[in-house]
């Protein structure tokens, strides 16, 4: 029998990798609850907050589509950028790594079955609010909000593979990073509010992360009227810039990945465990 | 190097560096392998003996390309695992003890399955063997189970499926039976022997702190201390080294300070002591029968009486003893007890 190519092992390993997230999703049903009706209860505090200052409607659902997107926030900070710690500790990254496939491969196939779980947490999390806040949307244009959509979490997927790659050296420190970057960046990133309210500069700033620009161009896509006054950038511009933060994460993802995975190998952190 | 050899290292060494703040009395370096040269043919199934830090899973971890050597060279499969460590993988596979992995959501069949893939095997060949191999291992009726349902020794059981289900040709078996009942660990040894046997192309490196196992299975065992290799050979020779001594077991009741008691006493090449159901086991690697008396008379000046005493033939357990002057599971901190020192 002649030896699986290098993209037969890729492509195998990826369907491989997502199948235990998707799989899993199926099996334990506890996150209806956790990942759908907890997230509703912070999205209907801020609703209730702008509607008691007599808020425009859209705000509502400015909050409902941040309240959405926060799922893969978390999925991206706890299941892909952390994800390589919980590996190390229960011995699966060794595995992965005595392997013939890349690591490259393994995170495609975590992100690929996160997205899957998080769209269906994402899509609950949407109806619910589009129905109990009975909020209207005119959508722009359906391709544009597809692209947006779609290329935010290339993007922001591709940024979760790069700080996975600092968990292949570190164990417990890293997992800070996730900590540290939760909650700052539901602020910055305005998912509770248009992002422009903070100022060019700063949104400037925090369109680094993915969801900034993704949030900015989905809510001028669903919400035009409102969004024409609150604006960060023309929705073209974030597809284009979305387009770069994709192609650079992952780039940068690939090669933060094979140095560190060397340097892990010659500090021996690889099989760490506890640390 | 030949292409014969499915394993070769030369002058192997690692080095981890402590940092300050742990390191204790100014010992900044830990040499975990120091200096192996090592040559397996293929087909081999070789035993690297030891007790916890001889160095066996450092060798171990860079042979699989998880750690980088900091001296020497090595290689597997005729690939050197510094430079090219992909092509390493592709020849390789791991089973160690008490591993933990995959996904307990998952089952049995679909963990092996999941990772049968990152070796790009088709869906097809995979589950034929994945049925296969849980029948060998006595597991089929488990394939559907959630793996965290699963007992310790079931789990070893799927992790050894794992390890065998790519069809390796060089497995790397490190602690395999570790914690695991008689019966789990005989079944196991089995198979490890019958896959071996009847695959020429296969070899298998195999850890472990079990001298029967070792002894069992082993075509060659090479042992280790202090990330050395002592010696290398068949169980058989390593055995015959100790043809000229005399190798006695003696039970006795629990003495205090077996080292002071025995170290002067002539005749006493080595020996060491383990605390055993309440009394304390003796073994002794002597010169001659005629060192048997004195030791004898200590034990009863220290208040000790003599529950059993066996002359016996020599074991692998023997042969570590006298090349490093204490039991394998001594100072490891497995055992209570201490060694005797080499003279």
């Amino acid at each position: 029998m002649s030896s699986p190519s290098r993209w037969e092992i890729f492509r195998r390993t990826v369907m491989g990798r997502a199948y235990p997230r998707v799989v899993g999703m199926q099996r334990e049903r506890s996150w209806l609850f956790f990942d759908t009706l907890l997230p509703l209860l912070q999205v209907s505090a801020f609703v209730f907050i702008y509607r008691a200052i007599q808020a425009p409607p859209e705000f509502t659902g400015f909050v409902v589509l941040g309240g959405a997107m926060t799922a893969y926030w978390l999925n991206v900070l706890w299941s892909m950028a952390a994800q390589f710690y919980w590996e190390k500790e229960t011995g699966n990254l060794e595995l992965y790594i005595i392997a013939p496939t890349s690591l490259m491969a393994i995170l495609l196939g975590m992100a690929i079955g996160g997205m899957v779980g998080t769209t269906v947490r994402a899509a609950a999390v949407i109806t619910l609010g589009l129905l109990i806040f009975r909020i209207e949307v005119s959508i722009v244009s359906v391709p544009q909000l597809l692209g947006v959509f779609l290329l935010t979490l290339l993007a922001l997927y591709g940024l979760g593979m790069l700080f996975s790659s600092l968990f292949l050296l570190y164990g417990r420190q890293a997992s800070h990073l996730s900590n540290l970057l939760q909650e700052p960046v539901f602020l910055v990133s305005g998912f509770y509010f248009p992002v422009r309210a903070l100022g060019f500069i700063p949104a400037l700033g925090a369109s680094v992360i993915p969801i900034t620009l993704g949030l900015d161009a989905m809510r001028q896509l669903l919400f035009p009227t409102m969004m024409a006054q609150f604006r960060f950038l023309d929705v073209r511009i974030e597809l284009g810039a979305l387009a770069v933060l994709s192609i650079g994460f992952l780039w940068l993802a690939r090669r933060a990945l094979s140095y560190m995975e060397a340097l892990s190998r010659r500090e021996g952190r690889l099989t760490i465990r506890g640390q | 190097m030949s292409m014969e050899l499915a394993i070769k290292t030369e002058q192997l060494s690692r080095v981890y560096k402590v940092k300050k703040r742990e390191a204790g009395a100014g010992k900044r370096e830990i040499i975990a392998l120091d200096r192996v040269d090592l040559e397996i043919p293929t087909g081999e199934l070789f035993g690297l003996l030891g007790p916890n830090g001889a160095g066996k899973t450092t060798l171990i971890k860079i042979l699989t390309t998880l750690l980088a050597p900091t001296g020497g060279r090595a290689w597997v499969a005729g690939v050197d695992v510094a430079q090219n460590p992909w092509e390493v993988r592709r020849h390789i596979n791991v089973v160690s003890g008490g591993e933990s992995s995959g996904y307990g959501l998952l089952t049995v069949e679909e963990n092996l399955w999941m990772f049968s893939q990152f070796y790009g095997i088709d869906g097809k060949t995979a589950r034929t063997r994945i049925g296969e191999l849980l029948g060998i291992v006595g597991l089929a009726d488990r394939a559907k189970t959630k793996i965290f349902h699963l007992s310790t020794g079931m789990r070893q059981k799927m992790n050894f499926v794992r390890g065998f289900l790519t069809n390796p040709e060089i497995l790397f078996l490190d602690e395999p039976t570790l914690g695991l009942d008689v019966q789990t660990s005989h079944t196991l040894r089995g198979f490890i022997k019958d896959w071996v046997g009847k695959r020429p192309d296969k070899t298998v490196l195999l850890t472990t702190h079990y001298m029967h196992e070792a002894d069992e299975l082993c075509h060659r065992v090479a042992i280790m201390h202090d990330g050395r290799i002592l010696a290398c050979d068949t169980p058989g020779n390593l055995k015959k080294r100790l043809q000229q001594e005399v190798v006695f077991r003696l039970r006795v009741t629990a003495i205090a300070d077996p080292e002071k008691l025995f170290q002067d006493l002539q005749g006493v090449q080595r020996f060491s002591h383990a605390e055993v159901d309440g009394h304390t086991e003796l073994n002794f690697i002597l010169e001659d029968e005629n060192a048997l008396p004195p030791i004898l008379t200590a034990i009863q000046h220290s208040h000790g009486e003599l529950i059993s005493l066996e002359k016996r033939d020599s074991t692998l357990e023997d042969v570590f003893i006298s090349l490093v002057g204490r039991g394998l599971t001594e100072g490891d901190g497995s055992a209570g007890a201490a060694q005797g020192e080499p003279r």
